[in-house]
């Protein structure tokens, strides 16, 4: 292998403290080109519609489209915030908004406009008080099942009452070591699996103020082991079958019961014929202290230094509207729109599945993604470790203890 | 002595590569050095912290762990170096057929995206329904998760390594072989010397300083391995811990943590370790490389 990683990076760390200098071109008095940058290529047919929708409205504005993969989104955005030229509008996550709301990239939102979303997505957007990003898609984590392997093993189908016992019980019935079949997938998955049963056991990830881990508290420990104990009893294969194979792949190979997925995996599974028939979705199953989905949604944030404010502003109020939400939930992609109502087109494009009756009773109990200042610093270490714990290597709680310390050392720097 | 006027021209012709140099490698190592004093805002802006970035790198078992697997890394890697004379001295047979074919089948793996390298080598070592498990199933052996088990993957991403790099020292040292005159192998068959004799007594001391070029040339390039790891081992990975390299952890610290300095302080140590390493090999030469 000829790649230098090293002495690219090196050159990259340079690069990003130099800068990059401002593209802007000339334009007519009165009209605005602004920049709207996406990672997923899979949305690009109802971002491109939306956009036409809006430049309709506003003749005077026209929207250039960027899409750069995920992979290099965030380096990308990174490095064109360190030299002050963002794109005007971009997509946004909250695991990475406040970062940028207090290094001063993004500038604050209208609170009006937020109006009619739910508040735990939109509440992940806020920081120091003020409203950062405009969220305009949620992901609701669900509980997909295979009815095949229902059926032969004679177990009733999950619904929306179901708790973790009836869960544990079901795996223990699908699971069937001669066809190497296994009752659930339990890979290491955190807003769907791990971080909703920590809450679900009356635990929680990070404390209300931000400043302390929840890993170290029992019950948190406690929805950990909710999934090493299904690896532990063998209803679900170890921890190096998901490093090999990704969970959805898996369960497409007709040999998992259930998996912890996203609702939004639905178009995927749609794409499969075979697969289409024999699987469906219920809400996520209770635990043993209440009820609890996180909610993640993608926002779109205004760049702090674009020269026209007023434009970008308009465009990503626009996205949560009603209608550029009906475009994005009838444009059938991957993608499930936000604003309550909206969602009926993206429902029917999966006719069998049962998604409305999934989202009707996850987002009430819905809870925003926990998040600090720099989370990825502490999901690293979270991931890494747990990886052990997973793997059987070293007991969950001796694990969840470590985290907790060095999760805490991280969240006293910020 | 030589005039002004042509000490001038010699610069001149020089500046085109020297300055690419300077700003493509040596400014950057400057700046890297700096920044591995500081700890940087997510967004530039840098706070000097002296040598803390290094008293934290020293007591860190991340740091050990991927030191350690970057060692054992390059150590399986140089031992594939022999393998690679073998392959070359094959090519030299004289008058072997489909001479070029196998060249070209050998040399292909270094033309080839690394990215299609790692993908194609990952559904190979697929623990459920990889080839070479079964492959091993139908011997009646029960194949590991090669890149899921922290014992087994740093082993497979080895024999991936090699696998890439074989082709490539093979042409080197076939150049070394044709380079080695005639008449002593002309000479030693006179003398009654066999096939293997010839090959142990006259090629392998010949063949010295390719050999030496090889040997530094994979271990820098094997202390500094990133790519392959990165696209056969997820983040998530419980086979991280025993498959995390220097490089892996420089990244997973810079670009994933989002903290520069330290991973400034990660590149710094690297190059100290490939420096010293490097410098030692040049040491230890004198006792083993033979110039004709």
């Amino acid at each position: 292998m000829r790649f230098r990683l090293p002495l690219v990076c090196l050159t990259g760390l340079a690069v990003m403290t130099a800068g990059c200098g401002s593209s802007s071109e000339p334009e007519a008095a009165g009209k605005a080109t602004i920049s709207y940058a996406i990672w997923d290529k899979n949305d690009q047919t109802s971002a491109e519609k939306i956009i036409a929708a809006f430049q309709q409205a506003n003749p005077n504005v026209t929207v250039k489209l960027e899409i750069t993969p995920w992979d290099q989104y965030w380096t990308k955005l990174q490095t064109a915030a360190s030299g002050g030229a963002t794109p005007d509008v971009f997509w946004m996550n909250s695991l990475n908004v406040r970062m940028y709301a207090k290094g001063g990239i993004i500038t604050p939102l209208e609170e009006s406009k937020a109006q009619g979303l739910p508040p735990a997505v939109v509440d992940g957007y806020r920081y120091d008080g003020k409203l950062y990003g405009l969220p305009h898609n949620v992901s609701i984590p669900a509980l997909w099942y295979d009815k095949k392997l229902f059926d032969a093993a004679g177990v009733a189908y999950p619904t929306a009452d179901w708790t973790w016992d009836d869960v544990k019980a079901a795996a223990k019935k699908l699971t069937d070591p001669s066809k190497k079949q296994f009752g659930i997938l339990a890979h290491m998955w955190d807003q769907g699996a791990f971080y909703p049963t920590m809450l679900q056991a009356g635990g929680h990830v990070l404390s209300e103020d931000g400043k302390k881990s929840g890993f170290d508290d029992p019950a948190s420990i406690q929805g950990l082991e909710y999934w090493t104990g299904m690896i532990k009893d063998q209803v679900a294969p170890v921890a190096e079958v998901y490093a090999d194979t990704d969970p959805i792949t898996l369960f497409q190979s007709g040999k998992y019961g259930m998996l912890y997925g996203g609702v939004w995996f639905a178009s995927t599974f749609w794409a499969n014929p075979e697969i289409r028939e024999r699987i469906d979705v219920a809400p996520l199953p209770k635990g043993p202290a209440k009820d609890a989905v996180i909610l993640l949604g993608l926002a779109n944030a205004v760049s702090a230094r674009s020269e026209h404010p007023k434009e970008s502003a308009a465009f990503a109020e626009f996205v949560v509207s009603e209608q550029a939400q009906k475009i994005l939930s009838d444009s059938g992609g991957g993608a499930l729109s936000l604003r309550d109502g909206t969602q009926e087109g993206w429902f029917k494009a999966f006719p069998t599945f049962h998604l409305k009756e999934t989202y009707d009773a996850s987002m009430p109990n819905g809870v925003p993604y926990p998040v600090s200042l720099n989370t990825a610093q502490w999901q690293d270490v979270q991931n890494r470790l747990l990886a052990e714990a997973w793997a059987g290597k070293r007991p969950v709680a001796d694990v969840a203890k470590e985290i907790a310390t060095q999760m805490n050392e991280i969240l006293a720097k910020e | 002595m030589h005039s002004k006027r042509e000490w001038a021209w010699g610069y001149l012709l020089i500046a085109p590569m020297a300055l690419g140099l300077a700003v493509f490698y040596l400014w950057p190592i400057v700046q890297t050095l700096y920044l591995s004093m500081t700890e940087s805002g997510v967004f530039g802006g840098y706070t000097w912290v002296g040598t803390a970035n290094f008293a934290e790198l020293f007591t860190d078992e991340e740091m050990y762990g991927a030191l350690g697997n970057t060692l054992l890394y390059s150590v399986l890697v140089l031992a594939g170096v022999p393998l690679s004379i073998v392959v070359a001295a094959l090519l030299n047979v004289p008058g072997l057929r489909g001479l070029s074919l196998y060249r070209t089948l050998y040399f292909l793996p270094v033309v080839t995206m690394p990215a299609a390298v790692g993908l194609t080598w990952r559904y190979l070592f697929n623990g459920d329904f990889g080839a070479i498990n079964h492959v091993l199933g139908t011997a009646g052996i029960d194949g590991p998760y090669w890149l899921g088990d922290p014992d087994f993957a740093i082993y497979a991403i080895a024999v991936v390594g090699i696998w890439s790099s074989v082709g490539y020292n093979a042409v080197l040292f076939l150049a070394g072989l044709q380079g080695i005159p005639r008449h002593y192998y002309e000479a030693a068959e006179i003398d009654g010397a066999g096939r293997l004799r010839q090959f142990v007594r006259i090629t392998l001391p010949l063949l010295t300083p390719t050999t030496f070029f090889v040997v530094v040339i994979t271990m820098i390039n094997a202390l500094q391995v990133f790519d392959l790891v990165y696209l056969m081992i997820d983040l998530k990975s419980p086979a991280l811990e025993g498959s995390r390299t220097i490089v892996y952890l420089f990244y997973e610290t810079g670009f994933v943590q989002n903290q520069r300095g330290l991973a400034a302080a990660i590149a710094v140590i690297l190059l100290g370790l490939v420096l010293m390493l490097t410098a030692f090999q040049f040491r230890l030469q004198k006792k083993w490389v033979h110039y004709e």
